[in-house]
This record gives structure tokens, C-alpha cells and sequence, in this order.
């Protein structure tokens, strides 16, 4: 600080107690809570002094919620969208800023109004995508009243019906959160002040297009790519609605969905030990996650936004 | 994202590049192809559907104008709801942008701590909305909860979110306001981080208290995190909250936390009432579209300052 003030920074570190601690607080009861044994927890008020419960308590979670294969799906999910948005639009950055063809402004400009249609506005529409990815290629033939003419070439009946179902499926899961616009922009501005000279000497040396890419591009974005891993990561865990929506069957369920099902109601014994032991545990892969890779998580959030 | 207006532009591009026939076409096939299926198409056919009237059972469908638009917007419930959520983003933003300020502005004040700060403080981010939610839902639980407790002891409120409708508003927001703290945070701090000490310590010499350089100096510098962090919280407490709705109160009791894209996915997933739903979507859409322009046309021009 600039002068002395004792008060103030007196002041200043209590609040800022005050601040971890209202921040700390629900998790570090949660904590408590997941310790004790049903009879502790639904005392009222519930003791602060952790049980010896946690593991049992966990353990029950654990096959009471199905955490086992839920966990792994949202796994499956986070670590699919990551990979998929990274590489998607890590291909197509580099192809709108180092080469130059006629809709490449277009693309740019398609990829980036995506940015006004996430999926809580088109919630139907995209389930029954979802539900039957080869529609659009459906309604052509129909339109174009194709059915009509093969069977008039033929001279026999004739009926297409195109059907792929992404529902209850990884694919169906990862595949339409694989689009970002976020993603491509980061790339896009990050190319934009890679130095020319590094591109003209790789042709100078004859270098294809993709042999730069691999061997100077690649290395060069590993920070940026670090810090998307961490963000991207963390988005695909937490998904709620498209989850919610494409799956039915219990087995494809994704962690964060499937801890409502472990929320006591009114009728229910009140096992709150029960539901926060398991949303504790749900928690911790992304939370891992970001406090492991800090850095570049605080570096590529403020850099994605901007 | 300031250089946007630049890809109409379409100055951007390096220099020297190489050229190849299909293979830019190629890499950004993927892209294009997965914003056609999951994006393009499904708004466009929403948009479609909004002007349709379908019968519950059959799939014909008859073409009716805004018939769909007129019933929404003289549906009391669609009105309350629209309600309901203006109330819902103002507080969440308002709760999670003064409480990430007053953190920041504190751990920033704080020179010997500010990594564990910053790691005690920055979790929540990787929290889901939906475990934010089962977590103040114990708290505040009516028969459980050791805040709801204190509440009832100390201010004599008969707290029930589970019964009145204003206590689980007041539950979700605290949910949703205290998962969004941390970006708050994060933001705020790297805004402070940026202030200049020379402007700091000049105003010290001339004789500004703390409060004072806080007030006149740094607040207004940070007014671009300030308002671009309004924009995002208001987007997410519009969207991204849904989790907590559909995990903790389910738009209840009595449609009082049923903010509008749990209203969309009630009426169109759940109730099958196609035409509204995607009507609604539409009024989303829309308004999506208009916060995204704001925020550039804003960030572009009003709140900028050098250096």
C-alpha cells in the first residue's frame, strides 16, 4: 500500500475472512454433513463437529446414486467436448487466417453468430435433430418429391426413410456442444500475432500448410490450449439442459443430473448425508481441475472473454 | 471480443498464406457442418414452427401468423414469468457483481496473501449450478437448514422456500449469485490489478484517502470489467441457472421461480405445446441477440480509456 493504515488493513483482512468464509461455507458444511450419521444430520441445528461417517455414508452414495457410471459419462462428455471444441476450432481458426478463399468471411461470420443461439433458445428444434440427425437430408428428398420420381424410374413402389438417432448416445452428448465461437476467436487472435516471418520461412523451405500447422502452430499455441483445456473442461462437466434432454436411459446420465434423484423429499427419511456426500464427490473432478491448473485457467478465462 | 466489427471488414488475414484448392474448404468443414446441423437449422425451424398451430395428437399443422406471439403476450403466466425473471437477473447480478468487487478490492488491498486468496476464492467457478443449488438448498431448508434457522431465530421470519414463493426466489438467487462470485472475482481482480500505481500513489501524495482513491480513481477505471461482467452475469442468470431451477424448486412453488427458459423447456418438452414454446424460444432469441449487440456496440465505444 501507499501509507500506513493499520484500521484499514485491519479492516481489510476481516472482511476478506468474512468473504472466504461466506464463499467456503456451503462446501465446508456439506463436508460436515457427509461425515455424520442420519440421526446427527437431522438434528436441528445439525452438529459441527464431523462424524466418523464418511466413508460409509460415501460409499452408499456411491451405489445408491449410480456415481460409479455417472461420473464416468460426465467424464466421457467433458473430456469429448474439450478435445472436439479445441481441435474443431483450432483447425478452423487457421484455416480462415492462413489461407484465403472466397466464403472465408462468411465462415467466420456463420461460426461467430453462433455466439446468439445457445441451446436454452432452441431447446425442441435441436432435441429432434438430436432425435434424427439425417432430417434436413429427409425434408430435401421429400420437398424435391423424390420418393414420386424413383418410384416412376423404377416402376416400383418406393419409400426413403432416413434415420440416425443420436439420443441416449456419446455422440449425441458431445457432438452439438462441439461448435464454438469462443474457441475459433481465441485461436483466430492468437494466429493473428504469430509472426508473419515464421510463415514465410516454413515456405521457404517448402513446407506444406499442415506440416506448419503441426510443427510451429501447434507448439506455439500450447498455453492457449492449456488454459482452454481447464475452461472447456469444467463447461462440459457441468452441462445441465442438453444432457438432461438427450438422455432417457438411466445408464447414459450424466453425474450433476442424476444427484436430484438423491435430494430427500418431504416424504423421504431425511438423508442429506446421503445427497451432499454424493454432490461433494461429483463435484471434485472439475474442481480439481481448476485449483491443478490455476494459472492458466485465470489467464485463458480473462483471454477467452475479452 | 472488441475487433469484431472486423470480420465485415475482412482485413484480417496474415499477409503471407499459402494457398491450397480444398484444403481451407477442408478444415473448416467441421465447424461449418456441426453450426448448420445443432444451430442453423434448428433456429430456423423454430422460428417456423412459432408461426404454426399443432394439433396435440396428429401432425397437421396449420400456418396462423403471430396467433402464437398474441397468445403469449396476453398470457398472465407468460407476463408473470417474464416478471419473475427481470427481478431474478437484476439480483443475481447485482449480489454476485458488489460481493466479487468487494472481494477483489480487498484481496488486492491484501499484498501478502493474494495467491492463497486467489486459490481460496476461485472453486466455486468449477461448481455446476445444480450442486450450487442442492448445497443452498440444505442451508436454507426449512425443517434443516442451519441458515434458514438463524433467520427464523434472529429476524422472526416464518422462512419456507419449499411453501412461499418469495423465500425460494430469494433461495435460488443466493444459489446462483454465490456460484457466480468467483468469476466475478477473478475479473475484478485482474481489473485491478491493471490500474496504474503511478495514478494511485500521485493521489496519495496529494492527500486522497483510500476511500477516495477507490471511489474517484479505481471504480471508474474499472468500468469496462464493470459493465461487461453485468452482461455476462445477466446472460448467465438468464440461461445457465437453469440447473439450479430444475434441480432445486422446479419453477415452484406456484410458478414463482419459474424463470422463462425453465418456462420453454415446460411448456414445449414437458407439455408438449409446440407453437409457445417455440414462440418463446423466438422472444429468447431475440433478446439474446439484442444483449450481444449492446455489449458490443458498448464495449466498442462508451467505456474504453487508454492506456
Amino acid at each position: 500500500m501507499v501509507e500506513k493504515t493499520p484500521l484499514l488493513d485491519l479492516f481489510t483482512y476481516a472482511f476478506l475472512m468474512l468473504g472466504i468464509f461466506i464463499v467456503g461455507f456451503p462446501i465446508l458444511y456439506s463436508l460436515i454433513a457427509a461425515t455424520l450419521p442420519l440421526e446427527e444430520v437431522s438434528k436441528i441445528p445439525m452438529p459441527l463437529i464431523p462424524g466418523d461417517q464418511f466413508f460409509v455414508n460415501m460409499k452408499e452414495a456411491w451405489t445408491r446414486g449410480n456415481l460409479g457410471t455417472q461420473i464416468m459419462n460426465s467424464f466421457i462428455m467433458a473430456s469429448g467436448i474439450t478435445l472436439g471444441k479445441i481441435a474443431v476450432s483450432m483447425i478452423g481458426a487457421f484455416s480462415i487466417v492462413y489461407f484465403d478463399y472466397k466464403f472465408r468471411v462468411i465462415a467466420f461470420a456463420s461460426v461467430f453468430c453462433t455466439l446468439m443461439l445457445p441451446v436454452e433458445v432452441r431447446i425442441l428444434p435441436t432435441y429432434e435433430m438430436a432425435a434424427n440427425v439425417l432430417s434436413p437430408l429427409q425434408a430435401f428428398w421429400d420437398f424435391m418429391h423424390l420418393n414420386a420420381l424413383v418410384t416412376w424410374i423404377s416402376g416400383n413402389d418406393f419409400e426413403l426413410a432416413l434415420n440416425w438417432s443420436l439420443l441416449d448416445s456419446y455422440t449425441g452428448l458431445i457432438l452439438p456442444l462441439v461448435a464454438s465461437a469462443t474457441c475459433t476467436f481465441l485461436f483466430r487472435q492468437f494466429f493473428l500475432t504469430v509472426p508473419e516471418e515464421l510463415c514465410e520461412a516454413a515456405k521457404i523451405d517448402g513446407a506444406s500448410p499442415m506440416t506448419f500447422f503441426r510443427k510451429i502452430l501447434f507448439p506455439l499455441s500450447k498455453t492457449n490450449i492449456a488454459a482452454l483445456v481447464v475452461i472447456e473442461f469444467v463447461y462440459g462437466y457441468n452441462q445441465y439442459l442438453w444432457p438432461l434432454l438427450v438422455t432417457t436411459n438411466p445408464k447414459m446420465t450424466t453425474a450433476v443430473i442424476g444427484l436430484q434423484n438423491l435430494i430427500p423429499q418431504a416424504d423421504d427419511l431425511p438423508e442429506w448425508n446421503i445427497a451432499l456426500g454424493a454432490a461433494v464427490l461429483v463435484m471434485l473432478p472439475p474442481v480439481l481441475v481448476v485449483l491443478f491448473m490455476q494459472r492458466w485457467f485465470v489467464k485463458g478465462l480473462i483471454e477467452k472473454e475479452k | 471480443m472488441p475487433d469484431v466489427f472486423l470480420i465485415y471488414g475482412s482485413t484480417m488475414i496474415k499477409r503471407s498464406f499459402f494457398t491450397s484448392r480444398y484444403l481451407p474448404y477442408l478444415l473448416i468443414l467441421p465447424q461449418i457442418v456441426i453450426t448448420l446441423t445443432f444451430f442453423y437449422w434448428p433456429a430456423v425451424k423454430g422460428i417456423i414452427q412459432s408461426f404454426l398451430l399443432s394439433d396435440p395428437f396428429g401432425r397437421r399443422s396449420t400456418f396462423v401468423w403471430f396467433y402464437n406471439y398474441a397468445e403469449l403476450f396476453t398470457d398472465p403466466l407468460y407476463l408473470k414469468s417474464i416478471f419473475i425473471t427481470i427481478v431474478f437477473s437484476i439480483a443475481v447480478a447485482s449480489v454476485s457483481i458488489s460481493l466479487g468487487l468487494f472481494i477483489a478490492s480487498m484481496a488486492n488491498r491484501a499484498l501478502r496473501a493474494k495467491a492463497v486468496v486467489r486459490t481460496l476464492l476461485i472453486w466455486p467457478y468449477a461448481v455446476a449450478p445444480a450442486i450450487s443449488g442442492i448445497m443452498w438448498l440444505f442451508l436454507l431448508h426449512p425443517s434443516y437448514g442451519i441458515v434458514a434457522l438463524g433467520v427464523k431465530k434472529w429476524l422472526g421470519v416464518n422462512w419456507n422456500p419449499v411453501m412461499y414463493g418469495n423465500d425460494a426466489m430469494i433461495m435460488i438467487v443466493i444459489a446462483s449469485a454465490w456460484k457466480q462470485i468467483s468469476y466475478n472475482f477473478v475479473f475484478f481482480m485482474a481489473g485491478l490489478q491493471a490500474v496504474p500505481k503511478s495514478l494511485i500513489e500521485a493521489a496519495a501524495i496529494d492527500g486522497a484517502s483510500p476511500f477516495k482513491r477507490f471511489w474517484f480513481i479505481t471504480f471508474p477505471l474499472l468500468s469496462p470489467t464493470f459493465f461487461f461482467l453485468t452482461v455476462m452475469n445477466i446472460i448467465y442468470s438468464f440461461f445457465e441457472t437453469f440447473g439450479i431451477i430444475h434441480t432445486v424448486t422446479q419453477g415452484g412453488p406456484g410458478g414463482s421461480t419459474n424463470i422463462l427458459v425453465y418456462k420453454v423447456y415446460q411448456d414445449g418438452f414437458v407439455g408438449l405445446n409446440l407453437g409457445s414454446s417455440a414462440a418463446q424460444s423466438v422472444v429468447l432469441m431475440t433478446l439474446i441477440i439484442l444483449i450481444t449487440f449492446l455489449q458490443f456496440k458498448f464495449v466498442e465505444k462508451k467505456v474504453q480509456y487508454g492506456g
